[in-house]
This record gives structure tokens, C-alpha cells and sequence, in this order.
């Protein structure tokens, strides 16, 4: 058959790749300022939009969706295009994905930090964010199967079914965690609530760790590792294996982010199951990047893109490992809420994500701009430097972990608690952070030299143009299998089948495990002294959301002694009916807040937000002055309480109808209260604090966990 | 709790499902060739760029 003439398009991958870079520094910037924030809680002087609970989502966001999200297009745009040998299916899709892209990245850039957020992590974005998301993406899907379909090769290299199966389980988790009804432009609320919102938003959340941090990067893997190598993957029977077995079993493990909690233990159980399996799939697809360098260990002493690659699969088997691990009940009891899951997560980000990307960008700057790098030694102090980052990173985090869990849990041989102040857990572990700081500080430099030795590479190099490339067009074949065919190369043909039985099999993993607590009641036992929050407790519970209290507070205290003898009552799946969203948290940097409620009085909690170092000496948490200044927004106050109705949320007709009114009357309530205390007649006695936003937070705190005392009151 | 019993009856099913699946592709000989494709990844650059080198001789058969 003749062969035909095309051009790759290399344009979208310098678009992609110059994203990477620039959203890198910035993903990392964001995240070398909230770790100075545990050393210096003030250095951002009550900024609101600077304060730790808006820029860590926006750390995360940007190092996962910007960052990794990027260096995932460009490599699939550039791989993708060869190995099907073909261009993209349309330029005006790869632009629409590019551009797209960039602007939801912006869009969260500006919300977040104003606090527009869901609260659920990694899927904070609010809903008109998320449609845009949704739209890009499908997008991006359209454009990926279309190239697929016009390929002049047969066979779909492994890689590819990577890319493929996080097109299609990242568009299903999506959807499905954001389910979410609108109030306002900016303003929504989930409509799982509990238990159930807990178990989408880690099923999604797992499943993001899995299909946006780790299958992209290993498709990435799996063709540049060898490309850089020059030598075949070590197996290829094994990359199957690798796949099939990894998208079947990776789908379960999400409820191991909830062991211990309210969550049923059936589905506790099925998720550490599964993430022990897991650790196959993911350690053969480590030896498999690893044994591809067999024989070529010479090369990786001189190149810095093998060593990268070295290091980054090292990473992700180190981390699979870790992972399982953490999913064993004993030991998650320990390391959960810790700061030993921030060290785990940062193995996976810095050295797998982090060093693949690195690695990826400096060989695909010698290809596009057909030149050698700049400076091979600056790109050996990058990996030097990076690695030592990562290690000063993730070590002393693993020891503050330990120490955590250690202090929390010693008891006096009385019975009481060693450390029955938590901030004495805190102040413990602040030299820790610092070196964390540090460690984050070295790996950004490193990163920032990748920035400034590709610019020079570029300058020198010649400019981006779209390589010319030929190719024989596929025999049309019928849809049936030929005679002979095997039935795997044949279902390999069949693109779209391939990608409707993949999703199939995502889709039933997770129906399996999500379907029976929405359906089946009697997962989730209800308590009759559980009621809805009143109007102002409500506004409150939002103004936790926005601050993003649950970065640093867990709302979910486990049935261990030493949590119940330090908080309180272990927490009930059915004192968590009516919230929508859940906010269980997964870091206690500070204390739990789910029996907070009565703990303190009222006037205990104003002073905290004004200055929580009043209250507590060395605490390490942000002001919030603006709670004092700001006047509390009641403009939606009666379209939330119908949302929460709309929800399923038992409000009266009543409520609905006198909303407001009975926020300013609670309002008011609260601020007679705080008068009692003749500090804050005298400072605050004219500031009308009932119509500021701290009253309704202080509403909400009060309320937290004090139903269930009400129905034990009521009991007896 | 019922519920348990039909997760772990779906688990094993699809379990089994992929034992017997990969037992059968095993025995049929799915996998023999799974050597060609990681080579072939290798050499599409080179084959480009010998394109490129036929594109210019023949522009200079063609003056």
C-alpha cells in the first residue's frame, strides 16, 4: 500500500510544555508558602485570601491539575502522535483542550484563594469550574479516540491504553464526585451527604492518586523510559499485565483513606483488600521501568534524564509499597491523620510525578528543538539537588508522623493523657517542618534550574516546527475478527469497544461498592436527637468551608481510648446525616473538632479566631481578623435552607419561611452571651458583632457533635 | 449487613472472571508476540529521518 505523507503536530506540544514548566513553579511556589506557614503562622498578617486553608487547596490543585495535568498532555501528544503515527485528530481540539485548560487552571487560581471551594479534596473547584472541566476533558477524550481511529498503525502500544483509561475513569469519577446543587454562582453543596459523601469523595480522591497522578505517568513511563534508554521495555507481556490487572484492582481501594471512621466495615475491609493486591500490579511495573535499564547502567552514570527516570520509579515502587501498607488497619491507625501520609504523598509527586516530568521535559527539549541540552552538569545539580530535597522533604516528615502518633496515643499509668494538650503534639514537631520547608526549597531550586537551562537549550536550538513523517494507511479490516486474529490484538483494533468495555469495568468496580450504602438505609442507622443546624449555623458551617478549616481539622474521632479519652465520644456514621458536604478532613494538624461543641464558651472561640495564640500560647494557627470585620452575607441564606430541603434535609416550613429571622435572633443570642465578659463590652461592645461572620462560626463550633448529648439528656 | 455477602460474591466473580480469562489467553497463544511492539516504538524517529534524507534526493533526480 502507498504511503502516505503527514506532520505530527509538535506546535501543541510546546504549548503543553511550556505550561508544564511555568505551572510547576507556580504549583510548587504555592506549596513552599504554606509550608512556611507552620513555621511563621503570621507572616501573611491576616491576609484572607493568603490564609493556610485557601492556599492549600490551591497547592494541590495546581501541582496536581496544572502541573502533572500538563506534563501528562505533552507527553501524550507527543507519543501518542508517533505511535499511532498519525497527527492529531483535529488542531482545533488540541487548541480548544490547550486553552481550555489553561483558563479552568486560572479560574481556580483566582476562586480558590477568595474561598470558592467545595471542600472536597482535589475536587474543591466550584460547579461552574467543574463543568468547564468536564467539558475540556471530553474534549481531550474526543480528540484522543478520534487520533485513534485514523491511526496507521495497528497495534496500540501500552502506553496508550494508559492514556486511554484515564480519559475514561477520570471523566466517570468527576462527574460523580461533583455531583453537586447549586445556591449561588460561586456557591454549592453535595448531594451525597455523611458517610456516603465520604465514600464518593475518597473513592474519587484514591481514584485521582490513581488514574491522574499514576497511570498518565506510567504511560509516560512506558515511552519515554525506553525512548531515553534506547532499548526495548524489559517485558512487554509484563506491561500487559501490568495495565489490565492495575485498572481492575486500583478502583476498590478507596475506602482505605477512611479506616477506623463511620464508614461500614464491610467496605473498610474490601478497600484494604484490594490495595494489599495492589501492590503487584504496581511493584511489576516498577521492575519492569527498572530492568529496562539492564545493561545500560553506564548510560545512567552520564545521562541526568536515566537518572531522573531512576529515581522516579524507585519513587512510585516505594510509595506502592507504602501504600498497601498504610492500608493495613494497624498500621493506618497510626499513620492516619499524621504527617507520615503528607511524607507518602510527596514520594508519589516529587520523585515519581515530579522526576518523570523532569525527565520527560529535558528529552523532549533536545527532540523538539533538535539541539543538545544547555547544560548537561546543570541538569545533573537539578537531580541532585531534587533528590536531596526529596529526601529532606519526605524523612523528617516521616519522623513528625511517628512523633505524632506516638504522643497522641501515651497514656499515665493513671489512665490520662501524657499529652492531654494537643498544641504540646504541635510545638514537638515544628523543627520538622522546617526542615520540610527546606527540603521543599531545594526541590523548587532544582526546578527553577530545569526552567532556566531548557530556556537557554531553546534559544540555541532551532525554533518548533511539525515533523514530517510517512506511513502506510491500515488495510480496512472487518469489524469481525479475522481468521487467525487473536482475540486480544483483535479487541485492541476495536478501539471504541475497548474503551466502552474499560469503562464498564471502572464503572461496575465502583458501582459495587457506592450503590448499596445510597440504597440500602440500614447502612446508615439514624439518630433521632440528630437534627438540621439552624439558618445561622448553617452560614457558619459554609464559613468553615470557605476558610477551609478541614485542611488542618478532622471532624471524625475514631473509637480508640486515646481519642475518645482526648475528644470525646467516637463519632457516629448517623450524627453525619444532614451534612452536605461531609467534612471528616483526613490531617489533623490541629486538634478534632467533631465534639467541640460546649467544649468552650463562646467568648473562648472569638478570641482564638481574632488571635488563636491568646487563647493558646504557640499555637500554630492562622488569625482570622477578617471573621470580626466582615458582615456575614444572608443575601442566600433562604436558598441554601430550600437546597438542604431540595437535599433531602428534614427543615420545617417554618424554618424556610422565617430563616432569616431566626439567624438574627441566634445572632443576637450569641452576642449577648459574649457580653458577659466585660473585655469584650469594653473593646467590642459597639461593633454590632451580631452581624458578623465569627458569631455564625462560633454557632457552628457550639453546635459540632452536641446532638447526641442532647438525645443521652433526653434519655435519661 | 447483608450487603456483604453480595460484594463478596461480585468480587470473587469477577475475580474468577480474569483468572479463567488469562488462563484462556494464555493457552491460546494471545501472547506470543509480545516482543515486536516494544521494538518497533524505538525506530520511528530514525525511519522519520531517513524520510527526510529520501525527500531531498529525490528533489535532486527531479532538477
Amino acid at each position: 500500500m502507498e504511503k502516505e505523507r503527514f506532520y505530527y503536530d509538535d506546535k501543541i506540544v510546546k504549548m503543553f510544555f511550556i505550561a508544564t514548566i511555568v505551572w510547576g513553579i507556580v504549583g510548587m511556589s504555592v506549596g513552599l508558602m504554606v509550608a512556611f506557614l507552620f513555621n511563621f503562622p503570621n507572616y501573611m498578617e491576616g491576609i484572607s485570601w493568603l490564609s493556610f486553608g485557601r492556599l492549600r487547596p490551591l497547592h494541590t490543585n495546581s501541582a496536581i491539575f496544572a502541573f502533572v495535568g500538563n506534563g501528562f498532555f505533552v507527553g501524550m501528544y507527543y507519543s501518542m502522535q508517533r505511535l499511532l503515527k498519525t497527527r492529531m485528530y483535529s488542531d482545533f481540539l488540541s487548541r480548544l483542550h490547550f486553552w481550555g485548560w489553561q483558563l479552568i487552571i486560572v479560574a481556580a487560581a483566582i476562586t480558590l484563594p477568595l474561598g470558592y471551594n467545595s471542600s472536597k479534596e482535589y475536587a474543591e473547584l466550584e460547579w461552574p469550574i467543574d463543568i468547564a472541566i468536564t467539558i475540556i476533558w471530553v474534549v481531550m477524550g474526543i480528540n484522543m479516540i478520534g487520533t485513534l481511529i485514523k491511526r496507521r498503525q495497528r497495534h496500540i502500544y501500552v502506553a496508550i491504553w494508559f492514556y486511554i483509561s484515564t480519559f475514561v475513569t477520570i471523566a466517570v469519577l468527576h462527574i460523580f464526585n461533583n455531583l453537586e446543587l447549586p445556591v449561588s454562582a460561586f456557591k454549592s453543596y453535595s448531594v451525597y451527604a455523611g458517610v456516603q459523601d465520604a465514600l464518593v469523595q475518597w473513592w474519587y480522591g484514591h481514584n485521582a492518586v490513581a488514574f491522574f497522578l499514576t497511570t498518565p505517568m506510567l504511560g509516560l513511563m512506558y515511552y519515554f523510559v525506553p525512548k531515553a534508554a534506547n532499548r526495548p521495555i524489559y517485558s512487554y507481556r509484563l506491561s500487559i499485565i501490568h495495565f489490565w490487572s492495575l485498572i481492575f484492582l486500583y478502583i476498590w481501594a478507596g475506602p482505605h483513606h477512611l479506616l477506623y471512621t463511620a464508614l461500614p466495615e464491610w467496605s473498610q475491609n474490601l478497600g484494604t483488600v484490594f490495595s494489599v493486591m495492589l501492590i503487584f500490579p504496581s511493584w511489576g511495573g516498577m521492575i519492569n521501568g527498572l530492568l529496562t535499564l539492564r545493561g545500560a547502567w553506564d548510560k545512567v552514570r552520564e545521562d541526568p534524564i536515566l537518572k531522573f527516570f531512576v529515581v522516579a520509579i524507585t519513587g512510585y515502587g516505594m510509595s506502592t509499597f507504602e501504600g498497601p501498607m498504610l492500608a493495613f488497619k494497624n498500621l493506618n491507625a497510626i499513620g492516619h491523620y499524621t504527617d507520615w501520609i503528607v511524607a507518602h504523598v510527596h514520594i508519589g509527586t516529587l520523585a515519581w510525578n515530579g522526576f518523570i516530568i523532569s525527565g520527560m521535559l529535558y528529552w523532549l527539549a533536545k527532540k523538539l528543538y533538535k539541539t543538545e541540552l544547555y547544560s548537561t552538569k546543570l541538569a545533573n545539580t537539578h537531580f541532585w539537588i531534587g533528590t536531596l530535597g526529596i529526601l529532606f522533604y519526605a524523612l523528617p516528615l516521616y519522623v513528625a508522623g511517628f512523633t505524632q502518633a506516638a504522643m497522641w496515643k501515651q497514656f499515665n499509668p493513671d489512665g490520662t493523657l501524657v499529652y492531654g494538650n494537643f498544641l504540646e503534639t504541635v510545638t514537638q514537631v515544628l523543627p520538622m517542618y522546617a526542615m520540610r520547608a527546606f527540603g521543599g526549597s531545594l526541590y523548587i531550586t532544582g526546578f527553577i534550574l530545569l526552567a532556566y537551562n531548557i530556556v537557554k537549550t531553546a534559544k540555541a536550538g532551532s525554533p518548533i516546527e511539525d515533523e514530517l513523517a510517512e506511513a502506510a494507511p491500515l488495510k480496512k479490516i472487518s469489524s469481525s475478527r479475522v481468521e487467525g486474529e487473536k482475540w486480544h490484538s483483535w479487541l485492541e483494533r476495536r478501539t471504541i469497544l475497548f474503551t466502552i468495555l474499560a469503562t464498564v469495568a471502572i464503572l461496575i468496580g465502583g458501582a459495587i461498592e457506592i450503590i448499596p450504602l445510597i440504597v440500602v438505609k440500614s447502612n446508615v442507622p439514624t439518630i433521632t436527637s440528630v437534627k438540621p443546624y439552624t439558618p445561622l449555623e448553617l452560614e457558619g458551617r459554609d464559613i468553615y468551608i470557605r476558610e477551609g478549616c478541614n485542611n488542618c481539622h478532622s471532624q471524625m474521632i475514631r473509637p480508640f481510648r486515646s481519642e475518645v479519652e482526648r475528644y470525646g465520644e467516637y463519632s457516629k456514621v448517623g450524627e453525619f446525616v444532614y451534612d452536605h458536604p461531609f467534612l471528616w478532613g483526613s490531617r489533623r494538624t490541629g486538634p478534632d473538632l467533631h465534639r467541640i461543641g460546649g467544649k468552650y464558651n463562646n467568648n473562648w472561640h472569638f478570641n482564638h479566631m481574632l488571635d488563636p495564640r491568646l487563647t493558646s500560647p504557640g499555637s500554630i494557627m492562622p488569625q482570622y481578623p477578617w471573621l470580626l470585620k466582615d458582615d456575614l452575607d444572608i443575601s442566600n441564606t433562604v436558598n441554601k435552607i430550600s437546597a438542604m430541603i431540595t437535599l433531602g434535609v428534614p427543615y420545617t416550613q417554618h424554618e424556610l419561611d422565617q430563616a432569616v429571622y431566626l439567624l438574627k435572633n441566634q445572632a443576637a443570642e450569641i452576642e449577648k452571651n459574649l457580653g458577659q465578659d466585660p473585655e469584650f463590652i469594653k473593646n467590642y461592645g459597639d461593633a454590632n458583632m451580631k452581624d458578623k461572620e465569627i458569631v455564625a462560626l462560633i454557632a457552628y463550633l457550639q453546635r459540632l457533635g452536641t446532638d447526641i448529648k442532647a438525645g443521652e439528656t433526653a434519655q435519661n | 449487613m447483608n450487603i456483604i455477602y453480595m460484594t463478596i460474591i461480585i468480587s470473587l466473580f469477577i475475580g474468577v472472571f480474569f483468572l479463567v480469562l488469562f488462563i484462556l489467553l494464555v493457552k491460546k497463544g494471545q501472547y506470543d508476540d509480545v516482543y515486536t511492539p516494544s521494538v518497533r516504538m524505538l525506530f520511528d524517529d530514525e525511519i522519520v529521518e531517513k524520510k527526510t534524507e529520501k525527500i531531498n534526493t529525490d528533489k535532486t533526480i527531479n532538477n
